[in-house]
């Protein structure tokens, strides 16, 4: 054995110490510059996603290893400036400053450029090296600069910034090795002498000084996105390409999602059985099949609608396209008060508005943000469909008004278009009122066009999933396994002679959601509702279409048979007046009341996570509980008088 | 002297000059920041199908604008 070893051992506090004191490296640049799959090549697929403290901007960091040296990797969110307008700029600006609770100052700085707009970017460079900060330039996406014909000359770039400037094709790989081998040392970074300008008409000379300086050979225009904005954005050929792909991901979410959604819904079924066939039976066993698996699938049932829309965003905002699409409708969308950005939000929440409300987060304006998730629960959901479904065939006669237009599908179609229009008013409105503010400029950057690295849009989608299972996941499992338990507590024992659906209609009405929509039934009156309509609400604030199977338990017909509910709702007598529970008036109601209400946990825990507080779930459920409320009300009143 | 001419009413395709930029000091600054400064190049490209808004070339870079913001930006027709 021998003696000699290679290093002193270190005293075990100082190794602990050595290892926690990561060196912090951040990235900046604007958007578009290539940041993120920069940060993606330095460390791999393992970022760690969450939240910058008291803000709803999302925080990337990961680590990677430079020659045995850990190194911890900010992804700061992209910026045009360091005089921020937005919170996510804001947060770059306080991050960079040390001023962010909870996340020190990074030690060192990446900064990102398009070698491209290289004139533009220059602005950004100046700001960030009058922090005094070890710098480097990285010039992302060289080889389209080369490709343009144009060429720069890095050592006269390096000596005119006095920083280290390494050229990079991220996505290939190319820059990396010289880029981590500066990342071993950032502290013997060179640094510029003088800082830059800091008034901004100095700052564009200087700018133009150096650029003056470096670049040979301006790129030529970009051909091939000239001629596909021929296209994109043609008046004609524009607006048909956009039609075509809103309609893509219209179907995304509400068809093509639906066989995996299927999928998992029936291998919680079977997994559910399968704890029923083994436990003992008893409250405990059905609360872990019932409640806690159910309550699982509630929340993984979402993943095939967020992957595939996400997947076809990133692949689409990846390339540049997305851009072009809010600047298509941005007119439109001004006109309700929000921006070309809210658009695809707005339509995705049209068949669920769990992916629409997370697809909000390509909008920088944080008003707008929050007006269009504030909407979003108002487009008619795929989960309205059953409930409309039902209460249409059951009560809207079965006529044609003209050729293939039946009166049952006109009232679907107006229920639709009725969701909509609600959504937009109700955008105007809270644009003046509660969320009235100064509209923050619009600007937006048209990218060139460019094939999305395959691996950058696995982790865009990885991160908004995971984000989703995080934050929204254990609010609907718990909201689940509450309202089982709403449901079937307390256990009573429904006498021996009732038949098996009769005896679940009994265990329904002496639950606690039974007792509560007895307690209801009073409030409810005014719109026609009578107790059992209350239960179903009651249930349904799980899932809109809860309703269904619930009316289906409370009229003892069995999941399975949709006529016999059909039948049993229309047939269903009050006993205490005689009357018809199910009239006109109450129908109309009810419809009317589920165009409005926010009944769904699922939405509300996605606003939660979106918008980092329960202020405003809280805020949507009321105003639309209201709206709800009010119109149903005046429904009834109008069709019992018409009626009459 | 047009110096009334502003980026809004440039006909796509006309190259002209900044000249001053009149907006609230917020969209100024976001405009400075952006690139537009006096004495750079800009260029209306298209509008989008409705009319608004535009894209606008500068700087090597293509940014779409409102109207609304278009108008605060003083220029010369070069």
């Amino acid at each position: 054995m021998t003696s000699a070893a290679c290093h002193p051992r270190p005293e075990a506090p100082a190794a602990a110490a050595a290892a926690a004191a990561a060196l912090r490296i951040g990235l900046v640049g604007s958007p578009n510059s290539g940041k993120t799959t920069l940060f993606n090549a330095l460390t791999g697929l393992r970022a760690k996603v969450g939240n910058y403290p008291g803000v709803t901007v999302e925080r990337r960091e990961g680590d990677a290893e430079i020659e045995g040296r850990p190194l911890r990797i900010v992804d700061l969110p992209g910026t045009y400036s360091l005089s921020p307008i937005s919170p996510d700029e804001a947060v770059v600006t306080a991050v960079l400053a040390g001023e962010m609770a909870e996340v020190p100052a990074p030690d060192a700085l990446l900064v990102t450029a398009d070698a491209c707009t290289l004139e533009r970017s220059l602005l950004l460079v100046a700001q960030i090296l009058r922090l005094g900060r070890p710098t480097c330039l990285v010039l992302t996406m060289t080889d389209e600069l080369r490709a343009r014909g144009g060429a720069l000359d890095l050592a006269r770039l390096r000596a005119a910034l006095g920083i280290p400037v390494v050229g990079v094709v991220g996505h290939r790989g190319l820059g990396m090795a010289e880029l981590r081998a500066l990342l071993a040392h950032p502290e013997s970074w060179e640094r510029p002498p003088i800082p830059p300008p800091a008034r901004p008409l100095e700052r564009q000379q200087w700018a133009e000084s150096v650029l003056g300086h470096v670049l040979l050979r301006r790129p030529g225009r970009d051909r091939r996105t000239e001629a596909i904005d021929r296209i994109v954005l043609h008046p004609v050929a524009g607006t048909l390409l956009f039609a075509t792909v809103m309609v893509l991901f219209f179907q995304l979410i509400f068809a093509w999602a639906q066989p995996a959604m299927d999928a998992i819904d029936a291998a919680m079924g079977r997994l559910a059985g399968a704890v029923h066939a083994t436990l003992p039976p008893g409250v405990a066993t059905d609360l872990l099949a019932d409640g806690v698996i159910a309550g699982v699938g509630a929340v993984i049932v979402f993943l095939p609608q967020i992957v595939l829309l996400f997947t076809l965003l990133y692949l689409l905002e990846d390339a540049g396209y997305m851009a072009r699409a809010a600047f298509v409708v941005d007119r439109v969308m001004g006109r309700i008060g929000l921006e070309g950005r809210a658009f695809v939000a707005l339509l995705s929440s049209y068949a669920c508005a769990v992916p629409g409300i997370m697809a909000t987060r390509t909008i920088p304006s944080p008003r707008q943000r929050l007006l269009t998730i504030l909407v979003a629960p108002l487009m008619t959901c795929s989960a309205r469909l059953p409930v409309y479904a039902l209460l249409i065939a059951a009560f809207v006669p079965a006529r044609t008004v003209w050729g293939p237009v039946g009166l049952q599908g006109l009232a679907l179609l107006g229920l639709y278009l009725l969701g909509a229009t609600a959504a937009l008013v109700a955008a105007t409105v809270l644009g003046r009122t509660v969320l009235r503010g100064e509209p923050l400029p619009f600007y937006l950057e048209l990218p060139p066009y460019r094939v999305p690295p395959l691996r950058l849009v696995v982790s865009q989608v990885w991160g908004a999933a995971s984000a989703f299972l995080r934050r929204a996941g254990t609010i609907i499992l718990l909201a689940s396994i509450v309202l089982w338990v709403l449901l079937n507590v307390p256990r009573v024992e429904p006498p021996a002679e009732l038949a098996p659906t009769e005896a679940t209609r009994y265990a329904l009405e002496h639950s606690v959601a039974g007792r509560v929509g007895h307690a209801l039934e009073p409030a409810i009156a005014p719109l026609g509702f009578d107790w059992k309509i209350g239960v179903g609400l009651v249930a349904s604030l799980a899932a809109r279409e809860v309703i269904v199977s619930t009316l289906a338990q409370i009229y003892a017909t069995g999941e399975e048979d949709a006529g016999g509910l059909r039948e049993a709702i229309r047939r269903d007598v009050d006993p205490r007046t005689g009357e018809r529970v199910f009239t006109p008036a109450t129908v109309a109601a009810l419809l009317i009341f589920f165009v409005f209400a926010l009944q769904c946990m699922s939405t509300l825990a996605i606003m939660r996570r979106e918008t980092n507080s329960w202020r405003w779930p809280a805020f949507a459920f009321t105003y639309l509980l209201a709206l709800a409320y009010g119109a149903s009300w005046l429904t009834y009143r109008v069709v019992h008088a018409l009626a009459a | 002297m047009s110096a009334t001419l502003t980026l809004a009413d440039l006909p796509v395709g006309a190259t002209a000059e900044i000249v001053a930029v009149d907006a609230v000091e917020a969209v100024a600054h976001r405009l400075a920041d952006l690139g537009f400064l006096p004495g750079t190049a800009v260029r209306p490209l298209r509008r989008a199908p409705l009319g608004d808004p535009r894209v606008y070339e500068l700087r090597g870079t293509q940014l779409c604008l409102r109207r609304r913001e278009a108008r605060t930006v003083r220029v010369r027709r070069t």
